[in-house]
């Protein structure tokens, strides 16, 4: 077979079956599994047992669910508020010429290379009230018992906390290559019309990462909106419930609780409202229509 | 190019392949019997009744300990029992942890062995095998020691403060005042871990009204947490929080890293309300302290409670369940039997457990610590009822809401009013 006229030839579709096999067995059929199971009753031994909308009449009145979805949304606004204005700061500056550049970013990107659950668990001994470093910093911070994770909103902030520390470097990284991306003519530009630093990156930086922007943002929403493993480790939904964001709650129902249809129930929430909120995103940011940012150039 | 499509074929099949054995699990063999095991340092004892049993049944039947480490236990027992690859014996708590499975016919009752060798029922204390019955049919046959909930206690803090370990209720507030004004916290509380403020509860329930409040409960009467006593338990876990028996802080300690313990090593807290194998914790973490600085008592009585002071609640103890659909039924019966036996008594004495058998008391000269052994071995010879713990006794979908209400009023964002009102509406 040789080259078609008219073109480069397409690969044939059999190259797409082993992925599209993989995305079949791992997440199509998992999705509708969990789809029929919200739908019945089932505590994981024996058959499943049809109960039709019982579990989402439950779910639609259920005071944790809701208080949940609360917490998730906060949760991700949060993130979103704390890391992005860092991440695209640090991004351009680690973008820039500078000399201690390359160290200090290398440094910055560390804490992604730990596992989740490494960087709770350091976190959480960190955080020990009685045996934890922030006996001594809490009376600075204006906690003089230092009962963080203890307390409602010292959980919650801990959770904000310790992702910020987490995912900002990803971000960075992020923003650190699109800021590479944009041609130095525009700042040399920019320069002889008499811009400043401060308005270099607001009117060039800042419309030239638009699209970083979309991409870091996303990753964000859909990553605080399944946050899980720090919260299971750092303060396993407490105190009470006020860490319990939707997918820890998922995780109790389905596997402290063994109620598997109704935790089907909230996955499924949660699947429909994390796409829900992305292609939103992409949408409303114009990511979709791949406008370029160097149009005329 | 018929050469590249080959090879995507090939590339698909593979995958496939890969999804068909990883679809069906390592299957056990024919002459394999599976034990499973909650992992952890007590397990050389079934270890050792493991290697007997292979040198005594040899060929026929090979007997395998599967270690599943503790905090994924109860998850991958539930997993591999709603499949076809269920373990032949397993570890367990009894009571609801089990219901589930005897609901579905997943277990066979134990009557029969019982009935056959009655030495073997003789063996152990009577209220202990019962904790091994679901709705008066036998399922479990105990394999560890007695776990009852005690009161620790810093000797040397209380020599320092002058102070005596307390009988009564009034003894208890008044040792609040005593250590708050020495600096130290009265009750160390590793309040992120629910299940150690349920063990408060649990004494302070049966202390009012006696172990009938649970029981009634326990048999599925949800009515039954509105009883009297339960509502004044709660308003002593109150009052306990708002003296400060507990530290400020509480909230943020979790038993799990050791935290509490630590406190209590340490001289910074003066008592800590944990189930007996605290002295196992403190002897691997502050052998010193273990030694000579420990010091334990019952849990007191309360003013006007109807509940005898005698009772203990905790873990009676642990049990091998056998599942029905097991080929090797008999063999797993005959493994069950060594549980009584006396190399298996002394391994777990050596080892520093209480056994549960009657004839337990003649090896606790072996023990590491005889003195400790003999207190706890009576308490639970004596006592009038023994109250498996609350998480272990109620089927799992109350047990995990259940906490996070205890949590919520040692934490103060509930009250004992709508304390009892969330649990009377758990389902």
């Amino acid at each position: 077979m040789s080259a078609a006229a008219g073109g480069p030839a397409r690969p044939g579709a059999a190259w797409a079956l082993p992925g599209a096999l993989f995305f079949l067995v791992f997440a199509v059929v998992p999705l509708l599994l969990v789809g029929y199971l919200s739908l019945t009753s089932w505590e994981g031994l024996g058959a499943p047992r049809f109960t039709g909308a019982q579990n989402w009449v439950r779910l639609a009145g259920d005071p944790v669910m809701r208080q949940a979805v609360v917490l998730s949304a906060a949760l991700t606004a949060a993130t979103w508020l704390v890391q992005t204005p860092i991440s695209l700061l640090l991004g351009v500056w680690a973008a820039g010429p500078q000399r201690n550049r390359a160290v200090l970013s290398a440094v910055f990107f560390t804490p992604l290379l730990f596992s989740s659950a490494a960087v709770a668990i350091v976190w959480k001994t960190l955080l020990d009230p009685n045996f934890g470093p922030i006996t001594r910093v809490g009376p600075w911070l204006g906690l003089p018992d230092a009962n963080v994770l203890g307390s409602s909103a010292g959980a919650f902030l801990a959770v904000v906390f310790v992702s910020a520390w987490q995912f900002i470097p990803l971000h960075t990284l992020i923003y650190q290559g699109g800021a590479r991306q944009i041609p130095a003519v525009l700042y040399g530009a920019a320069e002889i019309d008499g811009a400043g630093r401060f308005r270099r990156f607001w009117h060039v930086t800042l419309p030239q990462l638009r699209h970083t922007i979309t991409t870091s943002s996303v990753l964000m929403v859909v990553g605080a909106l399944t946050y899980f493993e720090t919260v299971l480790i750092l303060t396993q939904g407490g105190p009470g419930t006020d860490t319990s964001i939707v997918p820890y709650l998922m995780y109790r129902v389905g596997f402290a609780g063994y109620e598997m249809g109704y935790a089907s129930a909230i996955a499924a929430t949660l699947v429909v409202a994390a796409t829900g909120v992305s292609l939103l995103l992409v949408r409303f940011t114009g990511f979709a229509a791949m406008r370029s940012t160097r149009e005329g150039m | 190019m018929v050469n590249f499509k080959r090879r995507a074929v090939f590339a698909a099949a593979t995958a496939l392949a890969v999804l068909a054995l990883t679809g069906c699990g390592a299957g056990s063999g024919d002459d394999a019997m599976d034990v499973w095991m909650y992992q952890d340092s007590l397990n050389v004892v079934q270890q050792a009744a493991v290697d007997r049993f292979n040198a005594e049944h040899g060929p026929d039947v090979t007997a395998t300990m599967v270690e599943v480490p503790g905090d994924g236990y109860e998850d991958r027992l539930r997993t591999v029992m709603g499949s076809d690859d269920q373990p032949d014996v397993f570890f367990n708590w009894g009571g609801g942890g089990i219901r589930p499975y005897v609901e579905a016919g997943t277990l066979l009752p134990l009557d029969d062995l019982l009935a056959d060798d009655p030495e073997l029922r003789d063996a152990f204390l009577p209220a202990v095998l019962q904790a091994g019955q679901v709705d008066g049919v036998q399922y479990g046959i105990p394999l560890r020691g007695t776990q009852p909930v005690l009161l620790f206690y810093n000797r040397e803090v209380f020599a320092e403060a002058g102070a005596e370990p307390p009988r009564t209720w009034e003894d208890v507030l008044d040792l609040v005042e005593v250590f708050q004004e020495a600096g130290v916290t009265p009750f160390a509380l590793a309040g992120a871990t629910p299940w150690t403020e349920q063990m408060w509860l649990q004494y302070l329930v049966d202390r009012y009204g006696g172990p009938e409040v649970f029981a009634r409960i326990q048999s599925g009467d949800h009515e039954g947490w509105r009883d009297p006593a339960v509502l004044r338990a709660a308003e002593t876990v109150r009052d306990l929080v708002e003296r400060g028996a507990f530290g400020d802080n509480f909230g943020s300690v979790s038993y799990t890293e050791g935290a509490a313990s630590a406190l209590l090593a340490q001289g910074r807290a003066a008592m800590h309300l944990m189930g007996a194998w605290e002295y196992s914790t403190q002897l691997a973490d502050a052998p010193a302290f273990a030694e000579s600085g420990l010091g334990y008592v019952p849990f007191p009585a309360m003013p006007g409670g109807a509940g005898d002071p005698a009772n203990l609640v905790g873990n009676p103890t642990n049990f091998f369940s056998v599942t029905a659909d097991s080929p090797h039924t008999e063999h797993a019966l005959a493994f069950l039997r060594t549980t009584a036996d006396e190399e298996y008594v002394r391994d777990m004495v050596a080892n520093g457990e209480v056994p549960t058998t009657a004839d337990a008391a003649e090896h606790f000269a072996d023990a590491p610590d005889p003195e400790y052994a003999e207190f706890q071995y009576e308490l639970v010879q004596r006592a009038p009822s023994f109250t498996l713990s609350w998480d272990q006794a109620l089927p799992p979908s109350v047990a995990a809401p259940m906490h996070t209400e205890i949590q919520r009023l040692f934490n103060g964002q509930s009250t004992p009013e709508r304390f009892t009102d969330a649990l009377a509406a758990l389902r």
